[in-house]
């Protein structure tokens, strides 16, 4: 398959760091090493909730070998600020807080001190000889516990931002948000069916492979350098000036290769440590976590609690949706609450919606974007509610759903009107799609759901560099974590008419190119790509003017075309095209070194939309779950690379169906995690799985040069409630709280079977 | 504590270190060796990113002690191509886009490499369980099990 308008975009070529990433030559950041470095390492709250009494380090720094430690006091207060971090927005004053506990510990794996020791065996030891002096709080695990009068408090100044009325003592509710369309008093009135449940879902774990790690380098002049995984080395180097009182210039970031992120590599954990360390002891200070420290204190994605009211006519037309979700945003306010509420039925043109949504603290660690932060929870809640309403109407699921699709000019509840999308487009291919056209096979059973997500544009900046020998370098600034080197080098192929293999891409540190907002939002191919596309424009207006130097014509007087300078026209003159490397050939004398720039806010990003479907069979004795089948169709906009986004598809649902089928978050009555690991925190393993089948629909988006769409986040958001739809048809049984485990689904399969017996 | 002498042989070559008797053989690849190239993503055997082959046996190698590599054969993914030519998994994977973020690729490519090995007809399910010790977060297995059998076809076409 390729795109037949482009000669390079739409093929699938070697990408740029494939040879390095097979061969181990890649470099991620526990590869990172520098002479003379020390081991950092944390000491974490073993209590879930605690006043911090006093912590007394003297013995540790006595260890021989012990050259730093650090707690709370070496890291200034920060003001009540609120900056945006991936797709979410984080306070400062908390993010100091989180990396290093100060009055309160406020989760288990909470940070309270760092070390730097000569070997990683004095740093443990050194751990040990901190003492701290915890007060023991009462601890909330639960947010539905945790917004009772009466629960424990976690912040003492937290007033509930929009409550209604307004709060007047503090609690755990940070923020109540509200979003309305129409009069759903009114359309309930009209509808002929009603249907309304409570889901839950739990805290899952973004589960990159590659835990964070950080080495950072501090000089005595005040310079600092930091190597990490990260997908913003701009919003590190941004994060530690603000936490240290520094100014983002001292500071240079490299990032290395990034094992994974999925939004939980947006924040910061270790690089402000690694730095403080660095700079008390004058040395540099490598640092890495461990999986357990993964788990236990670098963000998990919240669970919520969703309560869903949805009123149709017997035709399937929606009248009104209802939804309340609360979301759990760990120990510090700034859950994706927000998102969650705008995507529950941005699917649909409805007449009448209301949404609700609480931000809630408890004594969980601080959660972090995980792609589509906050969207598959309302849409697993959404989504099973619609698959009720086309059984009880006994409607397939698919023509339901293009009943209420939302289309071009459908006003969504938050209040934005949608241009040009693919919704409809997406239903109809998963309806024509090999899958769906084949029929279930028995013991089996077909779940069907959407879902549907922003996608971001942002900051972004580029260059475009021409070596001697025509050959060309393109610059960016987002850690690639998925192959988007590829799609950035393919669409400057296309831009500037020359071969993809003589394009290099790299990505550059924080000082070798300006500013980049992170990699995330499903932002890097379109708005990062767009960069890229105007850089290599600019390159191509200066190579004009070299052609045009070189003929003595007027520049207007050039085209280019196929990787040449061409006179526009035979009044021009009469000249030999010139080809790029040409051009670079003799560019000492039409005015030195030629390169191209650009720098832009970009919006303008086109909404995605999936639909998946999924055939699958339920052991009713063990309560096992066997996927037979899955398909995944998507609006993709225009596919660059089509492996890397055939990629982004099956990645997704995969991370989602782990979502739906095993990962959860367990506490133990200490507020204390009892599955920090991977073998009791269950992640998809390949022989869970099928081969996951893809359906690109391309619904350029107007905006983008080669209509591109984000495609990273849409495809984690319709599994919940694929697998959950299914499991529905294939049990008979509804089940209203992830995750669907064999435990889970089979004492619930036990509880109904007499009751099923009977009715 | 005094430190254990051992004697190796690594993708090859002859190799000596000293550890302590706690390290693992996935430290002592890594820090005193300078082989990065295979990973720790948990430290307990649960990923799969360390994967290395001990005389030709698949394991993690944060796992085995460095000591139990006295008189061994280890293989690592440094030693999987030979001078400038990729093993043909490597390069499938890297055609197939068997990768994203490319963390889990040395384990699974050592891990594969040890499947076809012993089975060079596998079958899509036999690929899967062989696997099952290797996770990946990004791609969702997909693209690496029709690599692994688009190499084990290539493999038997080649043999015959």
């Amino acid at each position: 398959m390729s795109n037949p308008k482009y000669k390079w975009i739409g093929t699938r070529p070697d990408r740029p760091d494939g040879a390095d990433k097979v061969t181990g030559r890649a470099r991620f950041a526990a590869d990172f090493n520098l002479a003379g470095q020390l081991i950092g390492k944390v000491l974490r709250s073993p209590h879930a909730h605690a006043r911090i009494k006093s912590i007394d380090t003297s013995k540790a720094l006595a260890l021989p070998g012990v050259k730093a430690v650090v707690t709370a006091k070496d890291f200034p207060e920060q003001a009540d600020l609120t900056v945006p971090a991936g797709e979410m927005q984080v306070n400062l004053r908390d993010v100091t807080r989180n990396i290093m506990a100060r009055e309160k510990v406020l989760y288990e794996g909470h940070a309270v001190a760092a070390v730097a020791a000569t070997t990683e065996a004095i740093a443990k030891q050194a751990l040990s000889l901190i003492k701290v002096d915890y007060q023991i709080l009462p601890h909330v695990i639960d947010v539905a516990e945790a917004m009772k009068p009466g629960a424990p408090v976690l912040h003492e100044t937290l007033m509930t931002e929009g409550a209604k009325p307004p709060a007047t003592k503090p609690s755990n509710i940070a923020k109540r948000i509200e979003f309305a369309k129409g009069d759903t008093k009114a359309g309930f009135a009209k509808a002929e069916v009603i249907i309304e449940r409570s889901f839950t879902t739990q805290a899952v774990h973004q589960g990159y492979i590659e835990p964070h790690a950080a080495l950072a380098s501090a000089s005595e002049d005040g310079q600092v350098q930091i190597w990490s995984t990260t997908q913003g080395h701009f919003q590190v180097r941004g994060f530690c000036a603000r936490l240290l009182n520094m100014e983002t210039s001292q500071i240079r970031v490299t990032p290395s290769e990034i094992g994974g992120g999925f939004g939980g590599k947006t924040v910061v954990y270790l690089e402000p440590l690694a730095v403080r360390l660095s700079q008390k002891s004058g040395k540099p200070v490598k640092m890495t976590m461990s999986r357990e420290d993964v788990f236990r204190a670098s963000g998990p994605a919240p669970g919520g609690n969703v309560h869903v009211k949805i009123g149709a006519m017997k035709d399937g037309r929606i009248v009104a949706g209802e939804c309340t979700v609360e979301m759990q945003a760990g120990a510090f306010p700034g859950s994706p609450v927000g998102p969650a509420c705008m995507c529950s039925f941005a699917c649909y043109d409805i007449d009448n919606v209301f949404i609700v949504g609480f931000d809630v603290v408890s004594n969980r660690p601080k959660v972090a974007a995980y792609r589509a932060p906050g969207a598959p929870i309302s849409s697993f809640a959404v989504e099973s509610t619609i698959d009720m309403l086309c059984q009880q109407l006994n409607m397939d699921p698919i023509d339901l759903r293009l009943k209420n699709a939302a289309t071009k000019g459908t006003k969504t509840a938050y209040g934005v009107t949608f241009g040009v999308i693919g919704m409809v487009e997406t239903l109809q291919a998963a309806k024509d799609s090999p899958h769906y056209k084949t029929p279930v096979k028995p013991g089996f059973a077909r779940g069907v759901a959407a879902g549907f997500w922003f996608n971001v544009g942002a900051d972004s900046s580029a260059a475009a560099h021409v070596g001697e020998d025509g050959t060309v370098t393109v610059i960016s600034g987002n850690p690639d974590i998925g192959g988007s080197r590829a799609s950035l080098a393919l669409m400057a192929a296309e831009e500037l008419g020359i071969d993809y293999d003589k394009i290099r891409p790299v990505i550059a540190d924080t000082a070798s190119i300006g500013f980049n907002f992170v990699t995330g939002g499903s932002r890097v191919t379109f708005a990062t790509g767009l960069a890229v596309v105007n850089s290599v424009r600019d390159l191509i207006r200066d190579l004009k003017s070299r052609a045009a130097k070189t003929w003595g014509v007027d520049p207007d007087g050039v085209i280019w075309e196929n990787g040449m300078a061409k006179p526009a026209g035979s009044n021009v003159g009469t000249f030999e095209p010139l080809s790029i490397a040409q051009l670079a050939a003799t560019a000492g004398k039409t005015g030195g070194p030629i390169n191209g720039h650009a720098q832009l806010n970009v919006t303008g990003a086109g909404p995605g939309f999936g639909v998946h479907v999924c055939d699958l069979a339920v052991d009713a004795d063990t309560g096992i779950v066997t996927i037979g089948r899955y398909t995944a169709a998507q609006d993709v906009g225009t596919a660059i690379h089509p492996s890397y986004v055939e990629g982004q598809l099956q990645g997704g649902a995969v991370q989602g169906i782990g979502w739906a089928l095993n990962e959860e978050y367990i506490y133990n009555a200490q507020g204390r995690l009892a599955n920090a690991g991977f073998l009791d925190y269950r992640i998809p393993v390949a022989s869970d799985l099928p081969m996951i089948e893809t359906v690109l629909v391309e619904v350029p988006n107007p905006t983008h040069p080669y209509g591109v769409r984000g495609v990273g986040e849409v495809p984690i958001i319709p599994p919940l409630a694929t697998v959950g739809n299914a499991v529905a048809r294939a049990t008979g049984l509804r089940m209203l709280d992830l995750p669907l485990s064999p435990p889970k689904l089979s004492a619930a399969l036990d509880a109904a079977r007499p009751l099923m017996a009977a009715e | 504590m005094a430190k254990i002498h051992v004697t190796t042989t690594i993708n090859g070559a002859p190799t000596e270190f000293l550890c302590d008797p706690s390290q693992t053989l996935l430290d002592v690849l890594r820090d005193q060796l300078g082989l990065t190239g295979s990973k720790e993503g948990c430290g307990s055997g649960d990923c799969g990113a360390c994967s290395v082959t001990v005389d030709g046996r698949l394991v993690c190698s944060c796992l085995v002690l460095a000591p139990e590599a006295e008189g061994a054969k280890v293989e690592t993914i440094e030693g999987m191509a030979q001078g400038d030519k990729l093993h043909p998994l490597q390069k499938k994977f890297v055609e197939m886009a068997a990768l994203q973020c490319g963390i889990c690729t040395p384990g699974f490519l050592i891990a594969s490499r040890a499947l076809l090995e012993r089975n060079n007809n596998p079958t899509e399910t036999e690929i899967r369980y062989w696997l099952a010790g290797n996770l990946c977060r990004c791609t969702g297995y997909d693209k690496i099990i029709h690599a692994v059998m688009e190499v084990a076809a290539e493999m038997r076409e080649s043999a015959k």
